[in-house]
């Protein structure tokens, strides 16, 4: 083996320990309806990944499938090296503090107020008793997505956009490895929209996390994605970044980037 | 129609497993570490102390109307005399546990299975799944153990209260003395009467909080689902409360007589 070979292998192997999440061949059905057909993806360490597609073609049953929430029928899912299906109830306790996962409408516990939102995870979860621990990862965490002002106020005070600004600062206060976005920015306006997008990628690069974000909002595609993968009828039809899939010659990519 | 009927008869199987594991998943998360207890205590409240008003007055109606039904009928056999044994007994024994059960019913099962549900709905249920939290120990066993305590403590203050009731209405028509009244009372009233109708009351607070906690959780999406949640919630705690009163019966009338 020469040494041109040997550098080669050495990327290939990198370039796999540095997969967290990796999905072979998935398929799942609901009753008749096939949703996923053959999904094929990997999540590279640091990368964001936007999973475009139009509404019911299966994007958020793909994260949910991720989190745990529900099993496959067919097919491979391995997240941070460990394959969920035959992971034990402990092992899926443990998967899901390292990854995030982020609802399409915050899904803030509304009986709770902010504070106690971002608490029930940090007691609930890591077991922290330290009151003053617990305080200084709040108020970082409110920080980091510029709410702090809304500390004591509950769920049903906030805007849309704020709601958002809130369950991800719940979801980032474990410190997740891995984010996973339901679509983040639906039922936003374009600037609030815009200012989401922009506070992803944000906190991407302060808490180094590798994201996958289901979206139809091209605004936050562009702003938000390293790579786009383009999803229709169950199945992964393109993937690119933003300008090669704009220069597409597939129409119904083609029609996304308009 | 014989497939029909195989079908209906596959899927109520299917609900009865269904159900049988979550009351597993209820017990084992008992005895987990971490028990909720600021939840428990704030469920404690909201059940109990928000009943009071409701639960008192019914019960106070109850024990009046009653004494106002029955004692014609008593005075033509001049029997007015056992007016008050007659309303401790079928209060104690029989009426108060099972009309508060079936108030709380219609109170509280509706509002746990209308909490639950909208939380289904609206994912933070799978929020707290996701983020590793357990919503079955947070959500489901401090509602329902406060259910099966605080049913019990309601109706034993809404017999209290219908034996007030009885004491008005007997008083409406002829006078008789506050203690001779209660004396009477609970004279009447023997350790088979009073004990197997409070241990009925822990069966109907667990089949309150059981059946409100089990709809709103298995609700499905949709708005629509939060509403029949809350619905199937009290008609199911309803006929639960009848068939645990029958069954409860025959187990005193077994055992005592």
């Amino acid at each position: 083996m020469n040494d041109t070979d040997t550098q080669e292998q050495e990327v290939v192997v990198q370039d796999t320990d540095n997969v967290v999440i990796r999905i072979q061949h998935l398929k799942k059905s609901f009753d008749d309806n096939e949703v996923l057909k053959d999904i094929n993806l990997e999540l590279h360490k640091g990368e964001n990944v936007v999973v475009l597609g139009r509404s019911g073609q299966g994007k958020s049953v793909t994260i949910q499938c991720i989190a745990g929430l529900m099993l496959q029928d067919e097919g491979s899912l391995e997240v941070l090296g460990k394959e969920v299906k035959e992971m034990t109830r402990d092992e899926i306790r443990e998967m899901r503090i390292r990854v995030g996962f982020l609802f399409q409408s915050g899904a803030l516990y509304d009986s709770m107020t902010v504070k106690e939102n971002l608490s029930f995870p940090l007691t609930r979860v890591l077991k922290l008793k330290d009151k003053q621990e617990i305080e200084k990862r709040i108020h970082e965490s409110l920080e980091s997505v510029g709410l702090e002002d809304a500390i004591d106020k509950y769920p049903s005070d906030l805007s849309g956009g704020m709601r958002k600004r809130v369950g991800l600062a719940r979801t980032l206060i474990l410190r997740p490895e891995i984010m996973l976005y339901d679509e983040p920015t639906t039922g936003l306006d374009p600037i609030t929209s815009r200012e989401i997008s922009e506070l992803i990628v944000a906190l991407q690069e302060k808490y180094d996390t590798s994201s996958i974000i289901i979206t139809h909002d091209m605004s936050c595609a562009r702003i938000t994605a390293d790579r786009i993968v383009v999803m229709n009828e169950g199945k992964y039809i393109a993937t690119g970044t933003y300008d090669e899939l704009t220069r597409s010659p597939d129409e119904l990519v083609h029609n996304f980037f308009k | 129609m014989a497939s029909a009927i195989v079908s209906s008869f596959n899927r109520y199987m299917e609900i009865a497993g269904d159900q049988v594991l979550f009351t597993g998943r209820f017990a084992r998360n008992i005895f987990k570490g971490g028990f909720e207890w600021e939840e428990f205590l704030r469920q404690c409240y909201i059940v109990g102390y928000k009943s009071i008003g409701l639960v008192g007055i019914t019960g106070f109606i109850v024990g009046f109307v009653l004494t106002l039904q029955t004692q014609p009928t008593l005075k033509t056999f001049g029997a007015q005399s056992y007016v008050p044994s007659m309303v401790a007994i079928s209060i104690i024994r029989e009426i108060g546990p099972v009309i508060i059960a079936l108030i709380c019913a219609g109170k509280i099962a509706s509002s746990i299975g209308a909490e639950l549900g909208s939380m289904k709905v609206t994912e933070q249920i799978d929020a707290m799944e996701v983020s590793s939290a357990n919503p079955v120990q947070y959500l489901v066993v401090t509602r329902i153990l406060a259910c099966t305590i605080m049913v019990p403590l309601l109706t034993i203050m809404a017999d209290g209260l219908a034996l007030l009731g009885g004491y008005v209405g007997v008083n409406l028509q002829e006078h008789v003395s506050f203690s001779l009244f209660f004396r009477k009372s609970f004279a009447a009233l023997k350790f088979s009467d009073v004990v197997p109708a409070l241990i009925k009351t822990f069966f109907f607070g667990y089949a309150i909080g059981f059946v409100g906690c089990y709809k709103g959780y298995h609700s499905k999406r949709g708005t629509e689902s939060v509403g029949l949640a809350a619905n199937s919630a009290v008609v199911s705690a309803s006929l639960w409360i009848i068939l645990l009163d029958a069954i409860a019966v025959q187990i005193t009338n077994m055992i005592v007589y």
